[in-house]
C-alpha cells in the first residue's frame, strides 16, 4: 500500500525572476506503508527544504503532497520528525519525560496510559531508568534517542529524520543506525531519511531516491534489495552493498560541482611532483 | 581545601565593607558637626525609629507599595510583551505608543500621577507599575522573538496547541531575558517608591528621609539611607534566589552554575 505520494514538488524561496533561490523543482516519489526510504543528495541541495515540506514547515511552490490519498497542507498527525540539531529541538527546561509526554498530551487523554507510553519509548530506545534526567545533562547520542523516543511515542506511520546522525562521531552513529532499523520493526512505521552519507543510505533503505544538486530533482531510485535484518559488518561486507554505494556514489558524483582548486593547492601540487 | 578556599573569598569579601564601617566609626566618633552625626548616633537612631516604632507605619507601607506596583508591571508587562512578540499587527500599533511613554522621565510624572490619581496609595501604586512594565515588556518582546527555529518546529510538526506553544516553548525559552528586565525593573521599583513618597505623602520611607532633612533631624536621615541601603541589598538577594530556582535549567545547561 502505498502511504505517502509526492508528486512534482517543486520549491522556489522568493521570487523567482527577483533572483529567488529554485531549492527543489519537479520531485516525485513515493513511500509505501512500513519502508525505509533514504534521500541522498549533495550538501546544500535542498534535501532539508524537501522534509520541510513534507512536515508542512512551510509551503510548496508547485506540485502536491498526499498523505493516504489526502492532499498535506498542514502538519499532519500521522508524521513526526527527528531533526539534525538534538540540541535544538530537545527543551532543556523540561526532564526527558515531559519532552516525550507533551506532544501526547493531545493524543492521549488517560494520564496512566500517557505515562506508559513515555516509559515505554525510553526503553525502546534503551534509555529506560531515564526519564528524569535533563536533556543536557545526557550525551549527544543520548539527546538524539530522546528525539527518537520522543517521535515513536508519538506513534506516527512515517518517521521523517532529518540527518539525524550528522552530529555524533561514528561509534554512536552505527548504533544510533542500528537502533533506528530495531526501533521502525517494532513499531512499523515508514520511515523518510535524509542523508548526505551515502553509506548510511544504502545499509539502512529498502529504497534510495538520489537527489541533483540545486535545483534538487530526482535523478533515480535505487531499489537496495539487501536481506534483513542488516548487519554493521556483514551487511556493509557483501558485494551487492559495495555495487549500490559505488552506484550511488557515481551519481552523487556526476551531480556535484567539482570544488574550485586554489593557486595554493595548485603550487603544493606542482611541489610535490617535483617541478 | 575546598572549604578552605570558599572561607577565604567570603573574608575577602568582608573585608572592604568592615574596614569602611570601622573606619567611619572611628572618625565619625568624635564629631561635633550636626551634619555627620556619629556612627554610633546613627545606628542608635536606627534601632529606636526602624526596629520597630517606624516598621508598621513607614516600611511597610513602603513595601507594600513597591510589592503591588512590581507586581501589577510584571503581570501586565509578559503577557502584552508575549503578544507584542508574537503578533505583528499588535506590535504595530503599539509600538510608537509604548516608545513614546518609556521616553518621558520616570520622576517627571510623579505631579502628573497626583493630579491625575491623587495622593493615597493609588497613585503611587501606578507610577511604580508604569515605570516598571517597560524593561519587562521589551525583554519579553526580544525573548519571545529569539526561539530556537528548531523548537518552533517541533511545536508545529507534533501539531502542539497555541497554548501549549506559548507556555512551553515561548515563555520557557524567554524567560532568561525576562528574567534580566524584572532584575531592572526591580531596582528602578525601588527607585520610584522613594520618589513616590517625596511629594504628596504622608507615610514611607521617602516620606520621613525628606521630613527628617527638612526638620534637621539629620541622625534619622542618615539611618534612613542606611535602611534603604539594607532593604535593596535583601530585595536584590532575594530576587537572586527564586530566578536561581526558576532558571535553573539555564544556570546548569549553559554551565554557569554547579
Amino acid at each position: 500500500m502505498t502511504k505517502l505520494v509526492v508528486n512534482q514538488l517543486a520549491k522556489t524561496y522568493g521570487d523567482p525572476a527577483k533572483g529567488g533561490v529554485e531549492a527543489i523543482r519537479e520531485i516525485s516519489f513515493d513511500v509505501r506503508e512500513g519502508e525505509f526510504v533514504c534521500i541522498v543528495g549533495p550538501s546544500g541541495g535542498g534535501k532539508t527544504t524537501l522534509l520541510r515540506c513534507l512536515c508542512a514547515l512551510h509551503g510548496r511552490s508547485g506540485g502536491r503532497i498526499e498523505l493516504d490519498g489526502r492532499d498535506v497542507t498542514q502538519p499532519p498527525p500521522e508524521i513526526a520528525a527527528v531533526f539534525q540539531d538534538y540540541s535544538r529541538s530537545l527543551m532543556p527546561w523540561y526532564s526527558v519525560r515531559r519532552n516525550i509526554e507533551l506532544p501526547l498530551k493531545n493524543t492521549i487523554a488517560d494520564k496512566k496510559e500517557r505515562s506508559e507510553r513515555v516509559e515505554w519509548s525510553l526503553r525502546e530506545v534503551g534509555l529506560g531508568g531515564l526519564g528524569d534526567r535533563y536533556p543536557w545533562q545526557l550525551s549527544g547520542g543520548m539527546q538524539q534517542r530522546v528525539a527518537i523516543a520522543r517521535a515513536i511515542a508519538y506513534r506516527p506511520e512515517i518517521l521523517i529524520m532529518d540527518e539525524p546522525f550528522a552530529s555524533v562521531d561514528a561509534q554512536t552513529r552505527a548504533g544510533l543506525e542500528d537502533l533506528t532499523l530495531a526501533v521502525r520493526d517494532d513499531v512499523g512505521a515508514a520511515v523518510l531519511l535524509v542523508t548526505h552519507d551515502i553509506d548510511e543510505a544504502v545499509y539502512l533503505a529498502d529504497r534510495v531516491v538520489v537527489l541533483s544538486s540545486r535545483p534538487a530533482t530526482v535523478m533515480e531510485i535505487v531499489d537496495i534489495d539487501l536481506p534483513r535484518p542488516r548487519d554493521q559488518i556483514k551487511t556493509k561486507g557483501l558485494p551487492r552493498f559495495a555495487e549500490y554505494r559505488t552506484h550511488v556514489l557515481e551519481l552523487i558524483r556526476a551531480t556535484s560541482q567539482p570544488e574550485p582548486v586554489s593557486e595554493a593547492q595548485q603550487a603544493v601540487a606542482a611541489t610535490l611532483h617535483g617541478n | 581545601m575546598k572549604r578552605f578556599a570558599r572561607l577565604r573569598s567570603v573574608a575577602v569579601s568582608l573585608l572592604v565593607p568592615v574596614v569602611a564601617l570601622v573606619l567611619w566609626w572611628v572618625l565619625s566618633a568624635d564629631n561635633s558637626s550636626p551634619f555627620y552625626p556619629s556612627l554610633e548616633t546613627i545606628l542608635t537612631n536606627f534601632r529606636e525609629t526602624w526596629l520597630f516604632e517606624r516598621a508598621g507605619s513607614d516600611v511597610v507601607p513602603s513595601l507594600t507599595r513597591l510589592a503591588l506596583g512590581y507586581l501589577l508591571a510584571v503581570a501586565v508587562g509578559i503577557p502584552l510583551g508575549a503578544l507584542l512578540g508574537r503578533v505583528r499587527v499588535v506590535h504595530l500599533a503599539l509600538q510608537p505608543a509604548i516608545q513614546f511613554a518609556r521616553s518621558i522621565p520616570a520622576t517627571g510624572l510623579v505631579p502628573v500621577s497626583i493630579v491625575l490619581l491623587g495622593i493615597g496609595d493609588t497613585p503611587k501604586i501606578v507610577l511604580i507599575a508604569f515605570v516598571c512594565v517597560f524593561p519587562i515588556l521589551l525583554n519579553t518582546v526580544d525573548g519571545v522573538r529569539g526561539v530556537e527555529r528548531g523548537l518552533e518546529d517541533v511545536g508545529q510538526t507534533f501539531r502542539l496547541t497555541r497554548r501549549q506553544r506559548i507556555f512551553a516553548i515561548h515563555l520557557p525559552s524567554a524567560a532568561p531575558q525576562i528574567f534580566a528586565g524584572m532584575r531592572l525593573s526591580l531596582s528602578i521599583a525601588f527607585i520610584m517608591m522613594i520618589v513616590t513618597e517625596m511629594m504628596g505623602a504622608t507615610s514611607g520611607l521617602g516620606f520621613v528621609t525628606l521630613t527628617a532633612q527638612q526638620s534637621f533631624q539629620i541622625p534619622l536621615m542618615w539611618s534612613g539611607m542606611i535602611l534603604l541601603g539594607v532593604l535593596g541589598a535583601l530585595l536584590n538577594a532575594l530576587f537572586v534566589l527564586v530566578e536561581r530556582r526558576v532558571l535553573r535549567w539555564h544556570y546548569l545547561s549553559t554551565g554557569r552554575m554547579r
